[in-house]
């Protein structure tokens, strides 16, 4: 994609920012708002990290030493839900709003108030699930998937749970609708859809299935709460109805919300590998026809997360198949990824190695995808630690190593001062050891017969367990080095140029560095 | 165990345990405790089971072979400080379209074994017994419904005292430590076994890794699986499905025996059953 823009810096008639804090508040601004989600995900991700560090802490030892199972319960249930929707779906939304307007050439989003509000009711929804872990009966402890019976037995922070998923829903799909609406209108003069960058397009993609799924998921926990308050039986067979119904729903959203959670990462590694290997993406159209394959296929797969329910055998057939069949078009990407730096120049400033490190691992992960998709041996795997490995390495060194690449790579563009690229690399080669230290083991005691969410465990599973814990102390502590090479980036460095990177290309290393707060102001002309 | 022992106690213990545990990383004696693979287990379909599971595995491995192996090449050879110059080339139809027929092949070679191991564990026909299991907060009943025989089965005592925050004593010594229950299932081997698999109020699944069955206890609703073991033994595995507070405390274990021990066994439990009911009565 080639684009020679000709914008000329027309951000010095008085429309900057507002000052103080009140700036933040009332922002319409898509950088302003950016910067908002992204260090709203970095404080929501230590949040989530301290209550992954409570349940490694206990699971160090067998024996219960630390915390109440129920407790416990609780903070596996929390960990997921803040993790999910409080870091890296916020992140990617962030990045989608620094960065969607700027690669396309657009003033602004589509629906600047609407940014506002989608992001400002998320602390408030957050603040208000994270309430729920003081009231009477505790937060949550059901698990992130909220399955009743047992979801009923929540406690009075039942329906504060409830409300505040949909708070988050709401804010997914106002954010979605926007970037759907900013990349169908807002494009430059030239920039067809060929021609979008594939952050852009994984970003529309992704918009699409938000847009499609995020409803489902409040359709689903309205019944829940209809369940307890309002005399429904959905989800009850003594009144009529089945659990399991529940579970079909849930995943019917569950799964393509996976795929929302890795797409814009997709993205982000398909423009930093071209960039550092100075070469084009390798198969552009095959990069797009392969994020919407799987796009649309994620919605036929639901079932596989459900393999012990008692489905009919013609059922556990079919979700087996189609799931095996997603495995094609994400192969096709890592290919494709592989051919881009196959006989380029490559350098490997720490973008590149998050982006490297992500094919590396989100690959594994894959792996251990395909071996769950095989229903037959999904039955020795499902609700083992088996599954605990396999998606915390597509969402930890896959989803959350892709964000933190891009925060790299775009950080000096934001800033205008380049990063201290020693301590990026150190960050990098020490969370790449501590993460696999983390998760690698839980194969192994999974497949040794380990459940899920459990706060104890027989004696044969602790030396690896210990081995986790391990590692998931180190990740954590290391991800404080990121905070501390942040604030001192954001506080001042070496200057950036425009360009940043030798090897970028796109509408946003025309601009400066940083960019003016109102930038593209006159739209670009796209060859 | 060994290793484990060292982590019992507070904080200085925890050092100790960190230190132990790099110890142990090298050391060799206690390998038991680190298993990294499935259990073969002892029916025929767990045999299919673990094939099927080492097979998806060495494809899977021969992918990474392929996919980093080309990756770890490029990064040696293909970098600016080597004074290369970028290739151009940017796509290849052909290219796209032998590495989509290559992995779609693969996943046939994996789809056709799996769907056969998967109808034949689905297939519970011509069974020679059923089993009727219900699981509970928590703790799973087990009813022979041919016999009227039927009993709760909880967590051992000593795992029930040893789990309990603060008991002081130290989990490595007891044995079969959250795997143990009061009263186990009995079935006999080498006889097709039904299970009927329903639940009293939550979701619950019950798991015998070592037989490869698994389906989840569903309340108000009926499952059924069935399995055939070969070898007699006791064999311990543990509810799979978050069930609240306890769900990791309700375990699973079933001795498997000869049949004509088994029969002995289940007239006795119905003599003694009825004993009981007499007595209750008079």
């Amino acid at each position: 994609m080639n684009a020679a823009a000709t914008d000329t810096h027309h951000d010095d008639h008085g429309h900057g920012p507002a000052p103080g804090l009140m700036r933040w508040v009332t922002t319409t601004n898509h950088k302003d708002i950016g910067t908002l989600y992204l260090w709203f995900s970095l404080l929501m991700f230590f949040i989530g990290g301290l209550m992954a560090l409570v349940i490694r802490t206990e699971l160090f030892q067998p024996g219960l030493q630390v915390v109440d199972p129920h407790f416990f319960n609780q903070m596996t249930t929390m960990h997921a839900l803040i993790m999910i929707f409080g870091v890296v779906m916020p992140a990617f939304v962030g990045l989608a709003n620094w960065m969607i307007p700027i690669m396309i050439g657009a003033p602004d989003m589509a629906l600047p108030r609407m940014n506002n509000w989608s992001f400002w009711i998320l602390p408030f929804g957050f603040g208000m699930m994270l309430s729920t872990l003081f009231m009477e009966g505790g937060g949550p402890a059901a698990g992130w998937t909220l399955y009743p019976p047992l979801s009923l037995q929540t406690g009075a922070g039942f329906p504060y749970l409830i409300f505040s998923i949909h708070i988050l829903g709401i804010s997914s799909i106002m954010g979605a609708i926007n970037i759907v609406a900013t990349i169908m209108n807002l494009r430059a003069p030239g920039m067809t859809f060929m021609k979008m960058p594939l952050f852009v397009w994984t970003w529309f993609i992704t918009a699409y299935l938000l847009i499609a799924v995020m409803p489902v998921l409040a359709g689903a926990v309205t019944m829940l709460l209809t369940d307890k308050f309002f005399g429904t039986a959905f989800f009850t067979a003594a009144g009529g109805g089945d659990p399991v119904m529940f579970q079909h729903i849930f995943w019917f959203f569950g799964h393509p919300e996976v795929y929302i959670l890795i797409l814009p990462s997709f993205g982000i590694v398909s423009e930093i590998i071209p960039t550092f290997s100075r070469k084009r993406l390798f198969g552009y159209s095959s990069m797009v026809y392969a994020t919407a394959s799987i796009a649309f296929l994620s919605f036929i797969v639901w079932a596989h997360h459900m393999f012990t329910v008692g489905m009919p055998l013609t059922g556990e057939l079919f979700f087996m198949f189609a799931t095996m069949l997603i495995a094609v078009p994400t192969g096709v990407k890592v290919f494709n990824w592989v051919a881009t730096m196959w006989r380029g120049a490559m350098t490997f400033e720490t973008p590149m190695l998050f982006a490297l490190g992500f094919v590396v691992m989100f690959t594994i992960g894959g792996f251990s995808g395909v071996m769950l998709a095989l229903a037959p041996v999904d039955f020795q795997y499902h609700d083992t630690y088996f599954v605990v490995a396999h998606f915390h390495y597509v969402l930890v060194p896959g989803a959350i190593f892709g964000i933190i690449a891009a925060v790299y790579y775009w950080l000096p563009k934001w800033t205008g001062n380049m990063y201290d690229e020693k301590l990026g690399k150190i960050h990098f080669w020490v969370s790449t050891f501590f993460v696999n230290l983390l998760f690698f083991p839980m194969h192994f005691v999974g497949l040794a017969g380990m459940p899920r969410r459990i706060p104890d465990y027989a004696v044969q599973f602790a030396d690896f367990n210990a081995v986790a814990t391990i590692g998931a102390f180190g990740f954590g502590f290391s991800q404080l080095l990121f905070v501390w090479l942040l604030v001192k980036c954001v506080r001042g460095g070496e200057k950036a140029t425009d360009q940043v990177w030798e090897g970028a290309e796109g509408l946003e290393w025309t601009l400066s560095s940083p960019p003016p707060y109102h930038s593209f102001t006159d739209q670009p002309i796209v060859k | 165990m060994k290793i484990a022992s060292f982590f019992t106690g507070r904080f200085p213990g925890r050092l100790a345990g960190l230190f132990a545990t790099a110890m142990a990383l090298v050391s060799q004696s206690a390998l038991a405790d680190w298993q990294l693979n499935l259990p073969k287990g002892v029916t025929d379909i767990s045999h299919q089971v673990w094939d099927m599971h080492m097979l998806s595995f060495y494809i899977m491995c021969f992918v990474a072979l392929v996919v980093f192996g080309a990756m770890a090449i490029s990064i040696v050879k293909h970098r600016k400080s080597k004074g290369v110059t970028p290739a151009t080339f940017h796509e290849s139809t052909a290219v796209e379209v032998v590495w989509t027929i290559i992995p779609f092949i693969i996943l046939i070679v994996l789809a056709l074994p799996a769907a056969r191991t998967l109808i034949a564990q689905e297939d519970d026909s011509n069974s020679e017994l059923t089993i009727k299991i219900t699981g509970y907060q928590w703790k799973w009943h087990y009813e022979y419904p041919d016999s009227g025989v039927s009993f709760f089965s909880t967590l051992a005592d000593e795992s029930r005292d040893a789990r309990v925050m603060g008991s002081g004593i130290d989990v490595t010594t007891v044995e079969n430590y959250l795997l143990d229950v009061d009263k186990p299932l009995v079935i006999p081997v080498d006889t097709k076994v039904r299970f009927l698999l329903t639940a009293n109020d939550v979701i619950h699944s019950w798991w015998m890794p070592a037989f490869a069955i698994k389906k989840d206890a569903i309340p108000g609703f009926i499952n059924t699986m069935w399995t055939k073991v070969n070898e007699t033994g006791t064999y311990r595995g543990q509810c799979t499905e978050l069930c609240g507070r306890d769900h990791g405390f309700m375990p699973v274990v079933v001795e498997v025996v000869e049949k004509g021990e088994f029969s002995q066994w289940l007239t006795a439990q119905a003599e003694a059953k009825d004993d009981k009911q007499l007595a209750a009565v008079e």
